[in-house]
């Protein structure tokens, strides 16, 4: 019987060593993804263990932790709903959007960064003390761009665009975090299904993220920027201007916006088109330069790639295998161009920046609790979509659009500034998206900004990018400049 | 005795010392600080503060120990060191997370505690011990009740069945219930029989290790010698039917393959029967619904559908997430927050420990389960009759194969089913019965050790 025995004790390893790797499969192998999983709400229990760090604007906090006597010890305190959309929220039952989200290793001082305070917590017992977060952005300029906005529903981004620092990101409606962080289940759920029932959506960030934009005749700036490299164009290019133009085979017919002929003649220069923001050379410009140029060109400009800022970006399309028809229809930002605030403030600050293009950048330092600096991003080349003299042209190009253009609300007194409007149709009888975008000055720009307002700012298809993005614009790069 | 010395005579009787008991008693001393640290651990890392209560936790389980072990000085000296210590800690282990997991349902306002219910079945489980160990003179006395207890154990199996006081709880007929009370019966089956199995095959064992015909070099035993093995699969498969318990039924028929195999040497029958309960569990699975939703929740847990269904693998994903929220090191007991689990407290108090103590203290844990089967396994080899081999086997095995359907259920290796952790999980019974087989191998382990002694 000692035989049998023994294949019993063998056979009893075998089970234990079964339990041994299925064991350390689910505690080390797969731990990481399990804790990731969103049903996995013990991360949200950890993250209220830590003293939470702050996120600060010139050195005040607009999201802070804040002592109480519950079991949870902390709740986010937030200071205003302008910065909602960066804060996002922090939610023991909703968990936690924008840089509550994006950096919560931080925040929660879990970043490897912190490693050393991760230890000194180890050995002396205390709870890991969350990193603070110094951003970019100037609140006197989100403040400026918060009320410039008013009711209407948009979004406005800053840059800097020489270090692509994001000096203002705002997103109308805002919502009050402070109700989303409250401990009480019933009371923080209730504001939670108000605000997703909200017909505003206020809980999507429209700078960067949502359903994004029709750009419009901001996107002309792309596609000139594409005839600018393509060595076949100068802004002195003459284009065929009739009265309508018929996309290739089709019978549909593109007319410019007042429906007469672009500045009168019977050509018209590549500059010209742009400061009138006429569509028919543009689908032309458009056909000629070909879908594979433009959107090359757009790619350079960040199209059709996620960048973290360190919030996600959601990627702007110019879509692909179209025919000339749609080509030329893209070609004034309408047919699938989707755009992101975001993205046309790149554009507008790599025509400012010489044609280089800065990664955009809400972080200037992120601090220990003892305030050393752990982390100080430094600003970034992303690309260089256009040449420095492309760039310089097309900045004339833009200065003329605001000066002698359809385009003057954006005008910063007694600053030269570039600038271009965009009004894009949606649906048949639906109201349209109002676009600016620009920046100033126009020689050594301090600011790059895109400003879009949505559902024609209230004033369905009356709503013009001159008459309702262009001055929200100028008061916030007015605000940059200090005048 | 004193007086005796020093009087210059010999005392009558001469006690040597028993080595065995003195290497218990020290290791004892050392699971009794363990649990100890563990309640204190506890009470300061969830109140802050170390409460008088604590002792009501710690004293009754040590003086419960204490007692068996001076029980073994006097009528089991050579028995096995190892056994208590390890089991005592294990139950005391048990007693802090459950006792923690109370903690958690004060604060939150639940009432349903469970750590005092623990302690009192710890002390008469311990009770039951002690009598095993003092009432059966010898373990070869059984022998003469092997019919009783198939009997007894058949019987106890059907008990939940009765009408009046058969329970029905989580879908499983497995309870019975008498004025509020509530028992598991099956718990005590398995020991009655595995006594009735090991009788039943020492006296048939050469008859069913004759071999009938040889077809491709396997032997096929002869078709009545089939007889006994389609009974135990029919009562399993009943027990999977009526009681709806994968698991208890996978657990009896288990033990019964490695009992007849170690008694007869042909793995024939081990081959047989697995083949024959794999179909009967994979027609089941076609059949009852229960059956195959423990399948798909085995098999894709994390699936939204199977996670949201009633029923589902809410809770494995529940218990993965603790064991992964542990990882390495764990929370330290306390720390974590392993109520999240439902019956954290009983068929997933692995993961709870688990997530606190971590992927460290899980392989601790086991390693004690695995040395407590060794120890029991170390009997069957040392001694040389069939019928104490054959208990020691069914006894060690049994606790063996209990740990690994319910941490293999909650890690995946095998579909969940309801068994309880051996000594950890919350439950009278379950601890009742494991403390008797742990009885039973102290009182069989001295035997061996009286035979040493005598060689």
């Amino acid at each position: 019987m000692q035989k049998q025995l023994r294949r019993v004790s063998l056979v009893i390893a075998a089970m234990f060593l079964a339990l041994f790797v299925s064991a350390t499969t689910i505690q080390v192998i797969s731990a990481d993804s399990l804790t990731a999983d969103q049903r996995n709400v013990r991360s949200v229990y950890d993250s209220y263990e830590t003293l939470r760090g702050d996120i600060l604007v010139d050195g005040q906090p607009i999201a802070s932790s804040k002592k109480t006597d519950d079991q949870y010890h902390y709740v986010r305190d937030y200071l205003s709903p302008r910065y909602s959309s960066i804060t996002g929220f922090f939610s023991f039952f909703n968990g936690a959007t924008g840089l509550e989200g994006a950096a919560n290793d931080y925040l929660t001082g879990k970043n490897s960064s912190q490693f050393f305070e991760q230890i000194n917590a180890l050995f002396s017992g205390n709870p890991v003390t969350g990193g603070s977060i110094e951003l970019t952005i100037d609140p006197a300029v989100q403040k400026v761009a918060w009320d410039a906005l008013g009711n209407m529903k948009g979004a406005v981004v800053a840059i800097d665009p020489s270090t692509g620092n994001i000096l203002a990101m705002v997103s109308k409606p805002g919502f009050d975090a402070n109700q989303l962080s409250s401990h009480d289940s019933g009371d923080a759920n209730k504001a939670y299904q108000k605000l997703l029932a909200n017909s505003g959506d206020p809980l999507i960030n429209r700078a960067i993220s949502g359903d994004l934009y029709a750009p419009g005749s901001v996107f002309k700036l792309v596609v000139s920027a594409a005839a600018l490299e393509s060595g076949n164009f100068t802004p002195n290019t003459l284009i065929e201007n009739p009265v309508r133009y018929k996309l290739p085979g089709t019978e549909t017919y593109v007319y410019n916006s007042g429906e007469g002929r672009c500045g009168g003649q019977s050509k018209v220069s590549l500059a010209d088109a742009l400061r009138f923001s006429c569509n028919v050379p543009f689908a032309q410009v458009g056909i000629q330069l070909g879908q594979d140029r433009i959107g090359r060109q757009a790619e350079l400009f960040g199209f059709g790639k996620s960048i973290r800022v360190p919030l996600f970006v959601t990627p702007s399309v110019y879509p692909k295998n179209m025919d000339d028809a749609q080509t030329g229809l893209s070609s004034f930002g309408q047919y699938d161009v989707r755009v992101t605030p975001m993205q046309m403030a790149m554009v507008a600050s790599a025509i400012a920046n010489g044609g280089r293009l800065m990664k955009p950048n809400l972080i200037e330092n992120v601090l220990s609790s003892n305030l050393a600096s752990l982390y100080q991003p430094q600003p970034v080349e992303y690309s260089k979509p256009i040449s420095a003299n492309t760039a310089k042209l097309l900045t004339q190009m833009m200065v003329n659009a605001v000066a002698r253009g359809v385009s003057g609300n954006g005008q910063v007194p007694g600053v030269e500034t570039a600038g271009k409007t965009g009004t894009a149709q949606n649906g048949k009888n639906d109201p349209y998206t109002l676009w600016f975008t620009g920046f100033a000055p126009a020689k050594n720009a301090k600011v790059a900004v895109a400003v879009v307002i949505e559902d024609g700012g209230g004033m369905g298809q009356n709503g013009r990018g001159n008459s309702l993005a262009a001055p929200v614009a100028r008061k916030v790069m007015a605000a940059v400049l200090g005048k | 005795m004193v007086s005796a010395i020093l009087n210059g005579t010999m005392p009558r009787v001469m006690r040597v010392v028993p080595r065995n008991r003195n290497i218990e008693a020290l290791l004892l001393f050392f699971a009794f600080g363990i649990n100890a640290f563990e309640l204190a651990q506890i009470q300061l890392s969830t109140i802050a503060v170390l409460r008088t209560d604590f002792w009501l936790y710690w004293t009754p389980l040590t003086a419960a120990a204490l007692v068996v072990h001076a029980i073994l000085r006097r009528r089991a000296s050579e028995a096995d060191s190892l056994i208590l210590p390890i089991a005592v800690f294990l139950n005391g282990l048990g007693v802090s997370e459950i006792y923690r997991l109370d903690l958690a349902k004060v604060a939150a306002g639940a009432t349903d505690l469970f750590a005092t219910k623990q302690v009192i079945w710890s002390v008469v489980a311990l009770a039951a011990c002690a009598a095993v160990i003092w009432f059966v003179p010898s373990h070869l006395f059984l022998r003469r009740y092997v019919f009783i207890s198939m009997v007894l154990g058949i019987g106890l199996l059907l008990l939940p069945m009765l009408p009046f006081i058969g329970l029905n709880i989580n879908g499983a007929q497995l309870w019975i219930g008498i004025g509020g009370l509530t028992f598991q019966p099956g718990e005590l089956a398995k020991i009655a029989l595995i006594v009735f199995f090991a009788g039943y095959l020492v006296s048939r064992k050469d008859s069913l290790a004759v071999v009938g015909r040889t077809i491709l070099g396997i032997h096929i035993p002869r078709a009545r010698e089939l007889g006994p093995i389609l009974v135990i699969w029919v009562a399993s498969l009943g027990v999977l039917v009526l009681q709806r318990d994968l698991g208890t039924s996978l657990l009896y028929f288990g033990l019964f393959l490695v009992m007849i195999y170690t008694a007869t040497g042909r793995p024939i029958y081990v081959v047989v029967g697995l083949g024959m309960f794999a179909t009967g569990a994979l027609v089941a699975s076609q059949v009852m619904d229960y059956v195959a939703g423990r399948f798909g929740s085995w098999l894709d847990p994390l699936n939204a559908e199977r996670y949201d269904a009633v029923g589902g693998s809410y809770q494995l994903v529940q218990g993965m997430f603790g064991l992964a929220h542990g990882g390495l090191f764990g929370t330290g007991l306390g720390g974590g927050v392993p109520q999240l689990v439902p019956l954290a407290e009983s068929d997933f108090i692995i993961t709870s420990l688990g997530e606190e103590l971590g992927l460290v203290g899980l392989f601790a844990v086991l390693a004690c389960y695995l040395l407590l089967v060794q120890r029991g396994m170390r009997i069957a080899f040392k001694h040389s009759d069939d019928f104490s081999r054959l208990l020691a086997v069914g006894l060690s095995f049994v606790i063996a194969l209990q740990c690994f359907i319910v941490i293999g259920g909650v890690t995946r290796v095998v579909p969940l089913t309801g068994l309880t952790t051996p000594l950890l999980a919350a439950g009278g019974s379950s601890l009742l019965a494991n403390w008797m087989i742990l009885g039973l191998l102290l009182r069989i382990s001295d035997t061996v050790g009286a035979k040493r002694g005598e060689n």
